[in-house]
């Protein structure tokens, strides 16, 4: 602390002594304290003791059995649970990389001199304040087989109606641009807050040098936006691998994901799992591989997106 | 160090558990108990959307009978299987929370009935009289695993056929309620009236959707033959084994190959536009659809729906009870209040307020109830129809997991017709996927 101290007396009293050895040493952890017990609480806490019931047989009002590692083993054998796992990361793919990049397009957009530039950055953030079950029904409107707006304009370009929600593709993909409906202008302004640190004259040296528009995008935003794109990467990670709301909404607001399971998402399948069936047990393991699903994932992709590098 | 360490951890640890607890019954913990006055409370967990258990007018009537007894009648959910079930599971898990008197659907009625440790005896407080007042099978689907009386029935569904007149004119058929019904005393007599109908009233369907038939069907088998579904008496997973299940299966490909389905998934929004738009002409009626159908059509269809007898005569989709659980400081109060819901009164109060079709004999045989017609479906007496379904009907047996399988299996039927599946596969995959979800259930 840097409160105004008073002179150290020649020889202090121990207790006093000891008193502002604490403030001096103690304090710095008392305040940041508040903090990691709470994380002890909400983080820590259940975190463990998912674990501890991820190796009971639990069911609610039933019997708490130790099983060890049989729910794991349950899951990994299980077709439903790497079809959820599956879908999980086909949608995690499918939604990610076109809404990365094109938040990357709208910010370089948005970085120019334009008019009515204020309105049009708030603009692009406004999918964010809507609810994300409000976004869901619409879409899943939108979608319907027999009287949605998508197919009603298929239908206009002859193509005949699409039952979205029949085949793994065609629902990923409506799942896919209700994500990116929603968080592509989020990712687009952290990207431009981050572009408009890139100093200019590094722009303008290469212009000098004859760089076209393009090639100073390519060689000095996206490599200068590099931590940025790798924490943009992370957080799409960690939302797109927790996916709920979305694909429960497109599914009528059931935890099956379709007939066939075709967008069941692994978090669908854990609260299915302990909602329907009444399994804690099962419901806790799948969560835990889950969390190491993103950890493996996330390590992936920073490996993948640290060899982002500037000119050569 | 160690030890401040230790305690203030296990300190955290309480403090946590608390928390949690408080969270988890500060929504009933409340007014539990006596009031100055010696009062009993009672706490009447139910869910249910509309109306649901309809249970305003008769309450005020059960504690002007009962002085020193006010009921606290709470609608907790609008869905049963996927909001009110968790919670009361929560609730019996953590010893309180359930109330005094709670309500269980048929959907759950299977797997709560095999908690036998968490219901009151209601025969101890003199219920298990009202034996002879119940049609069979309702009655002992409240007796729990041990075989005592746990729940007494509140409603029934029964099953009926609701029928477009203006579709059925179209194509040429009888239109008038009592030929219609004569039309089809077996389900092949229904499908052969489904084919004369094909394509003679513009692109209308025969029948709403595979999953509304497959039920109607598979109920009735099971009651004629040995009340088996998906699961037998000792728990065992029979899908694949048992007539019924197979019989209504193959009759709705049947009906699939033949074109008389629209194909369509229960409750979605197509589902409902084509009520309102005369998308099909049939749909298998319990007596809460009658509700379901006039909110989906609209005024302007007033008078082109009727309601028929159901092929095969008898027949019954949802329904409740009222148990009593262990947890209940007041076991002898509550079992009263159950002993007056489920009476002719109590029944008779919530069919009038909410449609609720009695499912005790001497409610749904009362004149009230038994000449009850409905104006929106054409005047159709519908307190008659649903009562003789309901008279002939015979015991179907839930098992612990019956709901979830039934979830699963029917996405399935519904993945056959929309063409995720071939018919070929299709059986097999049912067959598969509910012996999946027993396996999730933890065997």
């Amino acid at each position: 602390m840097t409160t105004a101290a008073p002179p150290v007396p020649a020889v202090p009293k121990p207790a006093r002594s000891r008193l502002l050895r604490f403030e001096q040493r103690g304090m710095p952890y008392a305040l940041i304290s508040p903090y990691f017990l709470l994380f002890a609480v909400f983080g820590l806490f259940p975190l463990g003791f998912t674990l501890w019931v991820s190796l009971h047989r639990w069911r609610l009002a039933g019997e708490k059995e130790w099983v060890g590692f049989d729910n794991y083993a349950f899951l990994l054998t299980n077709e439903r649970f790497w079809n959820a796992t599956g879908n999980t990361l086909g949608i995690f793919v499918m939604s990610t990389i076109p809404q990365l990049l094109l938040a990357l397009a709208i910010a370089s957009a948005l970085n120019k001199r334009m008019r009515f530039r204020l309105a049009i950055r708030l603009g692009i953030l406004l999918p964010m304040v809507t609810s994300v079950v409000a976004v869901a029904v619409v879409f899943s409107h939108l979608y319907g087989t027999e009287f949605g707006l998508f197919n009603w304009l298929l239908n206009l370009v002859g193509v005949d109606n699409i039952n979205w929600r029949a085949d793994k593709l065609p629902s990923w993909f409506a799942i896919s641009s209700m994500i990116d409906w929603r968080w592509t202008g989020y990712n687009a302004i952290i990207f431009l807050a981050a572009m408009q640190t890139i100093p200019r004259d590094l722009y303008e040296a290469a212009a000098i040098d004859g760089a076209s528009p393009r090639r100073q995008f390519w060689q000095i935003t996206v490599p200068q936006l590099r931590p940025i794109i790798i924490f943009t990467v992370f957080v799409s990670t960690m939302g797109g691998l927790t996916l709920f709301a979305e694909p429960t909404m497109f599914g009528s607001g059931l935890y099956g994901g379709g007939t066939a399971g075709q967008f069941q998402t692994v978090a669908m399948y854990i609260v299915q799992a302990f909602r329907q069936r009444n399994n804690y047990g099962l419901a806790a393991a799948a969560a835990w591989l889950l969390f190491l699903m993103i950890l493996i994932v996330a390590l992936i992709n920073y490996l993948f997106v640290n060899r982002i590098r500037g000119s050569r | 160090m160690q030890t401040n360490f230790g305690r203030s951890r296990r300190a955290l640890l309480a403090a946590t558990l608390a928390a949690t607890i408080a969270a988890g019954t500060v929504a009933c913990s409340d007014d539990k108990g006596g009031d100055a006055g010696g009062d009993v409370t009672l706490v009447l967990n139910t869910f249910g959307g509309g109306a649901a258990f309809a249970y305003d007018d008769v309450i005020p009537e059960f504690e002007a009978a009962n002085p020193g007894i006010k009921v606290d009648y709470r609608i907790v959910s609008e869905r049963f299987d996927d909001q009110f079930r968790p919670q009361l599971l929560q609730w019996l898990e953590a010893g309180s929370g359930a109330g005094d008197v709670v309500g269980i659907e048929e959907q759950g009625i299977g797997e709560l009935m095999a908690l036998p440790e968490y219901w009151t005896d209601l025969a101890q407080y003199g219920l298990d009289a009202r034996k002879s007042d119940f049609p069979e099978w309702k009655w002992n689907l409240g007796l729990d695993a041990d075989g005592k009386l746990a729940a007494l029935g509140t409603d029934v569904g029964g099953m009926a056929m609701c029928y477009r007149k203006d579709l059925f004119e179209k194509a040429g058929l009888p239109t008038d309620r009592d030929e219609v019904s004569a039309l089809w005393p077996t389900w092949d007599e229904f499908t052969k009236i489904g084919e004369s109908f094909k394509g003679k009233a513009g692109d209308a369907k025969f029948i709403d959707s595979p999953n509304t038939i497959y039920n109607v069907r598979m109920i009735q088998e099971a009651g004629v033959a040995d009340g088996l579904t998906y699961f037998d008496k000792q728990g065992g997973y029979v899908l694949d084994k048992t007539p019924a299940v197979k019989t209504s299966f193959d009759y709705v490909m049947e009906l699939q190959n033949k074109g008389l389905l629209a194909g369509l998934r229960n409750w979605s929004d197509e589902w409902n536009a084509g009520m309102r738009s005369g998308g099909f002409a049939t749909i298998g009626c319990p007596s809460w659809m009658l509700g379901v159908i006039q909110g989906n059509s609209g005024e302007e269809n007033k008078g082109n729906w009727d309601v028929a007898a159901v092929p095969g005569g008898s027949g019954n989709w949802g329904g409740s009870w009222l148990g009593v659980p262990t947890q209940s400081e007041h076991p002898e109060e509550a079992a009263k209040l159950v002993e007056f819901l489920t009476n002719k009164q109590g029944q008779i109060g919530a069919f009038k307020k909410g449609g609720n079709f009695p499912s005790s004999v001497s409610g749904s045989t009362d004149p009230e109830v038994k000449t009850a017609a409905n104006a929106y479906f054409s005047e159709a007496p519908t307190g008659e129809i649903f009562g003789n379904s309901v008279a002939s009907f015979k015991p179907v047996y839930f098992g612990k997991y019956h709901s979830a399988v039934r979830a699963v299996v029917e996405e399935v039927i519904l993945g056959i017709v929309e063409g995720t599946y071939t018919q070929a596969e299709g059986w097999d995959e049912f067959t598969k996927q509910g012996k999946q979800v027993v396996d999730e259930m933890g065997g």
